[in-house]
């Protein structure tokens, strides 16, 4: 047969082998079919690893109640005692090396996330006891009033 | 003096006893058979209980700071949504900045600012529903990805390949819930994992322990001990579009149908 028909197919050869040999360098070795199969588990398998990796940062009461066993006694006493400590407190990180103190949210709008009264008959929040911001003590921090670790005890006097 | 007749009649009773395996006389329990059917190991689901949610929002703050997703960007990884149905038969939902502060107006935000005021004998019924990943067991945002940087495992979590996205977002647009989104600052898909750094290690995720009511739970549907399962297996749960054919895996008590 003549040459420019063979020209052109030792062109698409050459390509074919390229891209084989690229591939080789540039998919990572672990890249393959997980345990999902081709449709749900082509991955590269070291990210499963890399995800479980992530940094904890929310330790949990559990972490707190070490060094902290007063407060945490207190709080599981309390009509409060299903509230995280970190839910007003920050995330521990890696206190008390870094950060050495946490930085608490004492703001009005952090209580009034439950306690602003909304009336809603079918759901949980119908039946919490709420106040309008707009109207209950504008101005003065939650706190100043109701202690919020045990909020049946009188709040920070300062 | 044995006889002949009951020699062999005792070493065929012994040889008989001998064949039968221990395994025989095991007592299997067909609910653990019925969860280990595929697969060992877990299988993460989650149970939302609409009744108890109270809409405060620390679940979506949790998750914000837990998994890195920058706080003041209009984007998260879960949501909670406020359902109020009217008598006029009018359905208003709203989810200001995801709930990330919770619902501290009592106004409907619609959007540009403005809220829409509902008085308080025309609310017929109100409730709130979170909203998270359903890491579904016919994931089609899975089936979209061109490059395989997305996949699921096999514990059933779907998870996003940070290194290998392209960012060509069809598995944003695929996935029927809107759970998934650009990560602002890695400029790849992002979307809820389940904490997998937490459910790995035997903790909860950071929304199931910063919800005070318990209207969010984890658990693994592979244990039949596990009281999620149990909730899962024996009460009324429902799921979200299941006419997608997505076999979504976050169950809901007290749905409502108004919830999309």
């Amino acid at each position: 047969m003549k040459n420019h028909v063979w020209r052109p197919l030792f062109v698409v050869l050459a390509v074919i082998a390229l891209v084989l040999v690229a591939r080789k360098f540039l998919v990572p070795a672990d890249f393959g079919v997980g345990a999902r199969g081709y449709m749900y588990g082509w991955h590269r398998a070291g990210n499963e690893q890399q995800w479980k990796d992530v940094k904890v940062k929310y330790k949990t009461a559990a972490f707190c109640k070490d060094c902290h066993p007063d407060k945490y006694d207190e709080m599981k006493e309390s009509p409060h005692r299903n509230i995280n400590c970190e839910n007003c407190h920050g995330p521990a990180l890696n206190h008390p090396d870094d950060p050495r103190s946490l930085t608490i949210d004492r703001s009005r709008e952090l209580c009034a996330r439950c306690h602003t009264r909304l009336p809603y008959p079918n759901s949980g929040r119908g039946v919490m006891k709420g106040i309008d911001p707009k109207t209950h003590n504008v101005g003065l921090d939650c706190v100043t009033c109701h202690w919020p670790h045990d909020p049946r005890k009188e709040g920070h006097q300062k | 003096m044995i006889s002949r007749r009951s020699f062999c009649k005792k070493s065929l009773l012994i040889a008989g006893g001998l064949a039968i395996p221990l395994s025989c006389l095991e007592l299997f329990d067909p609910k653990r058979l019925l969860a280990e059917k595929d697969e060992k190991g877990p299988r993460w689901v989650f149970l939302v209980d609409t009744r108890k949610c109270v809409g405060c929002g620390f679940c979506v703050k949790g998750c914000k700071v837990e998994n890195e997703v920058p706080y003041d960007a209009n984007v998260t990884r879960t949501w909670v949504e406020r359902y109020v149905v009217t008598s006029d038969g009018k359905t208003h939902i709203d989810s200001p900045k995801g709930a990330r502060d919770g619902f501290p107006n009592k106004g409907i935000d619609i959007g540009h600012g403005k809220l829409e005021e509902i008085k308080d004998d025309d609310i017929e019924k109100a409730f709130f529903v979170p909203k998270l990943c359903n890491q579904c067991d016919n994931p089609p945002c899975v089936q979209v990805c061109p490059v395989g940087a997305t996949y699921q495992t096999a514990d059933g979590v779907v998870l996003v390949d940070r290194s290998w996205c392209i960012g060509c977002g069809y598995c944003i647009m695929g996935c029927p819930y809107g759970v998934r989104f650009f990560h602002p600052v890695f400029h790849v898909a992002e979307k809820c994992n389940f904490c997998y750094h937490r459910i790995t290690k035997g903790m909860q995720t950071a929304c199931v322990d910063s919800c005070a009511f318990g209207a969010r739970r984890v658990g693994n549907l592979r244990d039949p001990e596990d009281p999620v399962t149990r909730v899962i297996m024996t009460e009324r749960v429902n799921v979200l579009k299941e006419e997608y054919g997505t076999k979504p895996q976050v169950f809901y008590l007290g749905l409502s149908k108004e919830v999309k």
